[in-house]
């Protein structure tokens, strides 16, 4: 299944984005997600399931002013 | 005056972007005294550890974090991001800007106040990033905001406070709510002109870290914005349009033809 992750394109299992972020190396780490412009909270990862096309963002905390 | 019921000893509010290197920030954080510190979020990668390390370094000055919404242009993403920040730095505290102008980086008066008002309902402690225009500050309030912070001038341009009598007319229409003069600050003469308005704190961020040594100029605007709020609180003389002499004349010895 092809999602966009941060604006670049990805090839995962179906599954729930907990499961995707994990595959993609974010397991463990500080970072805040939203899905096609939607905030989701790590606590409703586990259960929010991703489609074809869905564009993922992860951000993590940052230098700012 | 507190800040959504937290009392700061430190009046400066710095931001940690654009410093040489993680070390001249942490050092110039603690030479400033600031007890809160602006932070963001971004994009990061599977393989990439930035934010982590820069989160860790934050933790361990042991400073309250103000997140931003900076870069966001309309009212959906300031709140997208306001929630992904409350979750990652575990703050309700949010710096909220909604941008129009990408030349002056300047807010969006419509959109920040409808966004003030979403996040406030929502439970957020809204710190907007706003002008010194008197009715928007006022529609802020009425949103929920309880604190304002107006432009100084705009963000990165060092230009010092633009419009003097603006900010003096906020503060006299809110003398009850906390101001921070954000945003401009070139140099600590001008963090101190806006303390002696009266303002309760001042925020910023380049004027430190683009600084030739940011761990000096950190310490350089803590002493002056010290100096500025107890040259405040020891209320200045008005000015006068002509002089005064401040030697008396009474008793002058008459040397020449002049009385």
């Amino acid at each position: 299944m092809r999602i966009y992750v941060n604006g670049d394109q990805h090839d995962v299992e179906p599954g729930t984005l907990a499961v995707a972020l994990d595959a993609l190396g974010f397991g463990g780490r500080k970072i805040a997600t939203a899905v096609n412009g939607r905030f989701v909270a790590a606590a409703v990862r586990p259960t929010t399931k991703l489609a074809e096309g869905d564009k993922v963002e992860v951000v993590a905390p940052m230098q700012g002013g | 005056m507190p800040f959504y019921g937290v009392d700061l000893k430190s009046r400066l509010l710095l931001g940690t972007a654009r410093y040489p290197s993680p070390k001249i920030l942490g050092e110039a954080i603690q030479a400033s005294g600031a007890e809160v510190v602006t932070v963001s979020l971004r994009r990061e990668a599977g393989s990439e550890r930035g934010g982590q390390s820069f989160w860790s370094l934050v933790r361990s000055l042991g400073v309250r974090v103000l997140p931003n919404t900076a870069g966001c242009h309309t009212v959906k993403e300031a709140v997208t991001t306001a929630h992904m920040a409350r979750e990652l730095f575990d703050t309700a505290w949010i710096k909220l800007e909604v941008i129009r102008d990408d030349d002056t980086l300047q807010p969006d008066a419509f959109g920040l106040v409808e966004a003030a008002r979403v996040l406030a309902e929502e439970g957020f402690e809204v710190f907007p990033y706003t002008t010194e225009d008197l009715a928007v500050a006022d529609r802020l309030v009425e949103a929920g905001c309880r604190v304002l912070m107006p432009w100084g001038a705009p963000i990165g341009s060092a230009r010092g406070l633009n419009n003097i009598y603006g900010l003096k007319a906020l503060r006299a229409h809110f003398p009850d709510i906390p101001l921070v003069v954000d945003a401009g600050v070139g140099v600590p003469s001008h963090a101190a002109a806006a303390m002696e308005l009266g303002y309760d704190a001042v925020l910023l961020n380049t004027a430190v870290a683009e600084a030739g040594d940011p761990v000096a100029m950190a310490k350089a605007f803590a002493m002056a914005i010290e100096a500025g709020r107890m040259a405040f609180e020891a209320k200045p003389m008005e000015p006068r349009d002509m002089a005064v002499p401040s030697t008396p004349t009474i008793g002058r010895a008459a040397l020449g033809d002049r009385r």
